[in-house]
């Protein structure tokens, strides 16, 4: 009751729009500082889009292990550079009592031969035991059955077009076969994992036949080690308790922690991460600079008008809201076609390169946000020229 | 017209306007010239006074210090019952609204019609509801003659048109004192002429005191005082006009 009567009062003491009908009663200025505005959001979103969606992409593969806990190698750095070591640490894993099940695997970049133009290319290859459980997706069990014979492979058929038409043939119901590592292999059927940074496509096989495409792999070397916990158990002193009793030359995480862990590598090791956060930072200084330009020159260009209002008895401080809130109505105003546009784009993105860009709701505030402080930055630039709107001049 | 009187006026003294001993300089060091010289004015509530003078005599400079718009230097400027000298920045903003001021050009803001530039000015009138101030803004402009043009920008309205509208926005916040400086300078004859007859008659009804700057004789005739100022120094002037032209 209250607070109606409040916006009653509110709704009654309101003013003139000052600052609406000087945008909009000047089209072509506030047509060049949307452009500006929104050009400015467009490339912040896609900046920004690029960058969470190429760190999301480098753990697509990460996300479908069926494991509360992984081991890696000390010495790994990423999912293009997986150490080994020993597969007894799995092994004495298991003599914890929250242990359900493990899964050892090997990883590893190999050359696999397009069997169509016969040129070659790195793909990510998983070696697991057929029978264990390797993805959370229950549909692999079946397929992961027709590895157990010799020089088999799943394909994924989210691989780039660049390892050949292997899903196109196999599913018009040819024998694809190929080279991998100069052996021969055949696609025994396709999945579906998608691709991600390191990795332009991937590959599951049997242990057996990943040993036999890599024969100087040392014996009883893994590259990773999933672990299944009993429901219920707690992940993370887990993961601490193994990490204390087993010897250093294992890394103990939690699911999320082996995610984090190749993210960061690609956050901290490479400049991917700093060149679409310049790129960001770009779009943010252009717009700056347009939306100062913008209300600086608007408020030169009314400036007797805005002595006037002085002379009149209106405060600097009303005055100063004038020009703020003009920022604030720009910085609204411009957003809008930038977030469509940025909807537009990402569909683009994802149709043509297959990474996850997403529209989500941190990176639409984010943006939002640094345009909102674009705009408010240049309005409070701009309003230090108010201080020149001298009333005593204007008679 | 009837409209209400805000309760907390200015305390009612006998004049709107008390000058005394008034001097002012522009510049400083060497540069320093005296533009005032021991002005004495006094201007009663509802009177209305002409000033006249030569150009560069310093009266557009005794309007802004009336107008509250410059700091006074030496002397006393009483407005309103309102001591100006002295006066910090928010106390001669706050006084200002209550001192309505007409410029050489009309100052109409350019991106506003002519019933929201009149509605700036009942705007400063904080009690009266939007509608009411709207609706004070509509009779104002009627009251000037312009009750069909209440949409047009000020692009589209002709010279004396704008002046009216000024002079419209100038009595929507309710002044007791209207300053006005060469409002026809912009006008032909004929439209000067009935622009000063309609501000005259306004600011009569209103009861608003009126000191008004101007070159024009043919308009002399409409006040109640002729003040004539050369050098800065002030004279008093016989009415009806043996003044002649500056």
């Amino acid at each position: 009751m209250t607070l109606q009567r409040w916006f009653t009062a509110l709704w009654k003491s309101r003013r003139i729009p000052l600052s609406l009908l000087l945008l909009t009663r000047q089209p072509v200025r506030l047509a060049v500082a949307l452009a500006g505005i929104s050009f400015a959001g467009i490339l912040m979103f896609m900046q920004l889009g690029f960058r969470d969606g190429l760190f999301d992409a480098s753990v697509t593969i990460h996300r479908l292990f069926d494991a509360d806990l992984v081991l890696i190698s000390p010495r790994s750095t990423s999912s293009v550079s997986m150490a080994g070591f020993p597969r007894r640490r799995l092994v004495q894993a298991m003599a914890a009592p929250e242990v359900e099940g493990v899964t050892p695997v090997h990883w590893n970049l190999l050359l696999w031969r397009n069997p169509e133009t016969r040129g070659t290319r790195s793909i990510l290859s998983l070696g697991f035991e057929p029978s264990d459980p390797l993805f959370t997706d229950p549909s692999l069990a079946p397929k992961a059955r027709l590895l157990t014979q010799k020089g088999r492979v799943l394909f994924d058929e989210q691989s780039r077009p660049e390892f050949g038409p292997v899903a196109q043939w196999f599913k018009a119901g040819r024998t694809v076969e190929s080279e991998i590592a100069g052996k021969r292999v055949r696609v025994a059927g396709l999945v579906g994992l998608g691709t991600s940074f390191g990795a332009d496509g991937n590959l599951l096989t049997s242990s057996e036949t990943f040993l036999e495409l890599l024969p100087n792999t040392p014996p009883g070397s893994i590259e990773v080690g999933l672990i299944r916990l009993k429901p219920g158990s707690d992940a993370l002193a887990v993961a601490q308790r193994l990490q204390a009793q087993l010897p250093p030359d294992v890394s103990v995480l939690t699911k999320q922690g082996f995610i984090d862990f190749e993210q960061n590598y690609w956050r901290t090791s490479t400049s991917i991460g700093f060149i679409f956060t310049l790129g960001a930072a770009m779009g943010f200084v252009v717009g700056c600079v347009i939306v100062y330009q913008v209300l600086y020159s608007d408020v030169s260009d009314h400036l007797p008008e805005y002595a006037t209002l002085m002379a009149m008895g209106y405060k600097l401080t009303s005055l100063l809201g004038v020009v703020a809130r003009e920022g604030l109505l720009l910085a609204a105003f411009g957003y809008l076609p930038a977030y469509a546009a940025g909807q537009g784009l990402y569909w683009l993105v994802r149709s043509a390169t297959q990474l996850p860009v997403f529209m989500d709701t941190t990176r639409a505030v984010t943006v939002f946000t640094m345009i909102m402080v674009m705009c408010m930055a240049s309005a409070a630039l701009a309003m230090r020229r108010l201080a020149d709107a001298d009333p005593a001049e204007i008679f | 017209m009837p409209i209400p009187r805000r309760s907390s006026d200015v305390t009612p003294t006998a004049a709107a306007i008390q000058i005394h001993e008034l001097s002012h300089w522009y510049g400083s060091g060497s540069m320093r010239r005296q533009v005032l010289q021991g002005v004495n004015l006094t201007v009663a509530a509802g009177e209305v006074v002409l000033l006249t003078g030569p150009s560069g005599c310093g009266k557009t400079t005794l309007l802004t210090l009336v107008g509250a718009l410059r700091q006074v230097q030496q002397g006393s400027v009483q407005v309103l019952g309102q001591d100006l000298a002295g006066a910090g920045r928010r106390e001669r903003q706050q006084l200002r609204r209550s001192i309505g001021m007409i410029f050489q050009g009309h100052n109409l803001l350019r991106c506003l019609s002519a019933e929201q530039n009149v509605q700036m000015g009942s705007d400063l009138l904080a009690y009266l509801s939007y509608r009411a101030r709207r609706d004070q803004a509509r009779e104002w402009l009627r009251a000037v003659g312009l009750g069909d043009e209440l949409h047009k920008l000020p692009h589209d309205l002709s010279g004396g048109q704008k002046q009216r509208v000024a002079i419209a926005r100038a009595l929507a916040a309710q002044p007791k004192l209207l300053l006005a400086d060469e409002p026809t300078a912009a006008l032909d004859s004929k439209t000067g002429r009935e622009v000063v007859e309609l501000l005259r008659r306004l600011a009569r009804d209103s009861g608003c005191a009126v000191l008004m700057v101007t070159h024009d004789p043919r308009i002399l005739d409409i006040a109640d005082r002729l003040v004539r100022m050369e050098d800065g120094r002030l004279q008093e002037a016989e009415r009806p006009t043996l003044v002649t032209q500056a």
